[in-house]
């Protein structure tokens, strides 16, 4: 998602239409009939799942006697017990730590390369950059499944050609599908799919800024590296706030990449993210009511880590704007 | 916070005009950014290129022959994976064009029409509807996709085209853009003026906001176009029957199958490249309407 500034539009002082004698059916009914569409396939596709969600993961199976027969399980309430074995888990805590780890990876790397690239194609000194633009941004065309297909193959040592190269260098390089380096390669999948595009959204930030206060730096003589990094930076860091907080929130989603790359190996495990293991619960053993549980854990972890990120990065950034 | 894609490219009276005015301004080219711009594009481009190379092999030169050779089976490859049983892979395709066309379609006509009364109307539990909509864009969807199962399940629309176009089509963020671009873009005179002359609201907006939001709607879809196509866990889990898959989830479902059969990895990698390419054409096409977004100033980039 790409983000700019556009405060005159959500200021509450925006003109709308003057209806003070307007009947009750054009004041209320008409703008309600409008918004119904939207209004109803809210709440039957997000406000209802998550109720629901809510619901199954107070609830659980009870199985009276040798649980045969109709009438032999029936579903209770469950207080807490779905959450305190989700916490307890061990696979659900191993599959947050591998996304954390994952996520320091990707993240940085990401953002700080997404950003040398919207810096580079802003300088003037750049050439080809229309060139560059358009090759870095396509792979965001490419949805996530078919860059693992993609990567999945390079990445294998009989199709690769990175792993012909070290074969005939004479180099003995660890396949990145072992279990050492698939964190890597699925951030690189990753990497590959969304540099592209937090560039583009930082790019596009940057040509926001009118140029007369470069002019101004640069008559005072100050280097183009000073401009990008003392002015530019500070400039479009709202811009880079939320491409970190997207990133971050796609982090923890994680599930397409490796999911795809499992049958190319043995190291991912059906609970290598905490979305395949909710996956896993729910369709293989069936256990909807954990599964229930680990998704609300989840989304409440994503909501705190977005809402934590934005108080402290406010605070340090746009502290002194006050 | 508005969202823009922006990747500019004028047309070509503005290019020039800019190169003449660039010209006068011209720095020295500093070959250190450069080459590192295009060590990036090189990057991004190599796994396309591999795929173009790798589809034109048959199923023993791919593992037998260096890999950036090309060869000579591509048609044979793209003949086969169209004989794959009946014609599988096309019909993938065409669901994938529904769900990610009309589904996108849908959802920009809902965006804007949610967003244009959100913007132009003053009514009672507005700011409350817009609140709650908001939320909605910090949920992410992939959350969603488990309970939206279980309550599909229950009235019986798992495993039907409709368990993947229809929780796609409500985007809490294309109505939180489309407030902003109807905000900008139309005019509160003309919309009372119609109204005097008797105009009912929904051809207002179908007939003279919709058109005055264009160039922004059209950055709605491309978003909900690439997020429904970028959607693997929703398909993957609504549907059994491998007749409605999208081209994502039927070719994830293949090379899971070329685990026994590495046959199947030659009709993986062409069905790759058959299906990243129109998605690459339709991207470089819309680039000019995502400058058009630009030039409009519906959007303040």
């Amino acid at each position: 998602m790409t983000v700019t500034e556009a405060p005159v539009a959500t200021r509450s002082s925006t003109p709308t239409v003057r209806r003070g004698r307007g009947t009750f059916r054009s004041r209320v009914l008409v703008p309600y009939a409008m918004l119904a569409p939207g209004i109803i396939l809210f709440v039957a596709f997000m406000a209802a799942p998550i109720v629901y969600t809510l619901f199954l993961s107070f609830q659980k199976t009870k199985v009276s006697g040798l649980g045969l027969g109709s009438g032999a399980r029936s579903t209770v309430f469950a207080g807490i017990d779905n959450y305190v074995t989700t916490l307890t888990n061990t696979e659900f805590g191993a599959s947050v730590g591998r996304v954390l780890v994952y996520g320091f990876i990707l993240i940085p790397l990401m953002l700080g390369l997404a950003l040398l690239f919207a810096l580079l194609l802003d300088s003037r000194r750049t050439r080809a950059a229309g060139f560059s633009r358009t090759a870095i941004f396509l792979p965001y065309a490419v949805p996530a499944v078919i860059s693992s297909l993609l990567w999945g193959f390079l990445y294998l040592p009989a199709v690769s050609p990175f792993y012909f190269v070290f074969d005939k260098l004479g180099w003995d390089v660890p396949s990145l599908l072992s279990s050492g380096g698939v964190t890597f390669a699925i951030a690189n999948i990753a990497l590959w799919g969304g540099v592209g595009f937090n560039m583009i959204v930082m790019y596009t930030s940057l040509k926001s800024v009118p140029s007369d206060i470069y002019e101004a730096a640069k008559l005072d003589g100050a280097s183009e590296i000073q401009i990008a990094l003392r002015i530019k930076v500070p400039i479009i860091a709202p811009a880079i706030v939320m491409t970190a907080l997207f990133s971050m929130v796609a982090t923890l989603q994680v599930f397409a990449e490796p999911t795809t790359l499992r049958p190319l190996t043995n190291s991912l495990s059906t609970s290598w993210s905490p979305l395949m293991l909710v996956y896993r619960d729910a369709f293989t053993r069936d256990d909807i009511y954990s599964a229930a549980a680990t998704s609300i854990v989840i989304a409440l972890v994503t909501f705190a880590f977005s809402f934590l990120f934005l108080r402290v990065v406010q605070k340090r950034a746009f502290g002194q704007e006050d | 916070m508005t969202t823009t894609l922006t990747p500019t490219r004028p047309d070509r009276a503005q290019r020039k005009a800019e190169r003449a005015s660039a010209r006068t301004f011209r720095q020295k080219a500093s070959p250190v950014s450069t080459g590192i711009l295009i060590i990036g594009a090189i990057y991004c481009l190599f796994p396309v290129f591999w795929v173009l190379m790798a589809s034109s092999k048959d199923s023993s030169e791919l593992f037998s022959t260096f890999t950036l050779m090309p060869s000579t089976h591509l048609w044979d490859n793209i003949v086969q994976l169209s004989q794959y049983r009946d014609g599988l892979f096309w019909r993938w395709v065409l669901n994938t064009a529904i769900y990610a066309g009309v589904g996108a379609l849908a959802s920009t006509w809902i965006s804007a029409i949610s967003g244009y009364v959100l913007a132009k109307f003053e009514f009672p539990g507005k700011k409350v509807v817009f609140s709650i909509l908001l939320m909605g864009v910090l949920v992410p969807g992939v959350i969603l996709a488990i309970p939206q199962y279980f309550l599909l399940a229950e009235v019986g629309l798992t495993n039907t085209m409709w368990s993947v176009l229809l929780p796609q089509i409500i985007s809490p963020y294309g109505i939180y853009l489309a407030r902003i671009y109807a905000a900008a873009s139309v005019p509160t005179e003309v919309i009372e003026a119609s109204r005097t002359e008797g105009a009912g609201e929904l051809y207002i907006f179908n007939r003279i906001a919709l058109p005055m939001m264009g160039p922004g709607l059209v950055t709605i879809f491309l978003f909900q176009f690439v997020a429904v196509w970028n959607n693997f866990m929703l398909p993957y889990i609504m549907l059994g029957d491998d007749k409605l898959f999208p081209v994502t989830v039927g070719l994830s479902g293949l090379l899971n199958q070329g685990a026994s059969a590495p046959s199947m990895y030659t009709l993986v990698i062409t069905g790759a490249l058959l299906s990243i390419i129109p998605l690459i054409i339709l991207f470089l096409v819309l680039q000019r309407y995502w400058k058009v977004d630009l030039a409009a100033g519906a959007v303040k980039a």
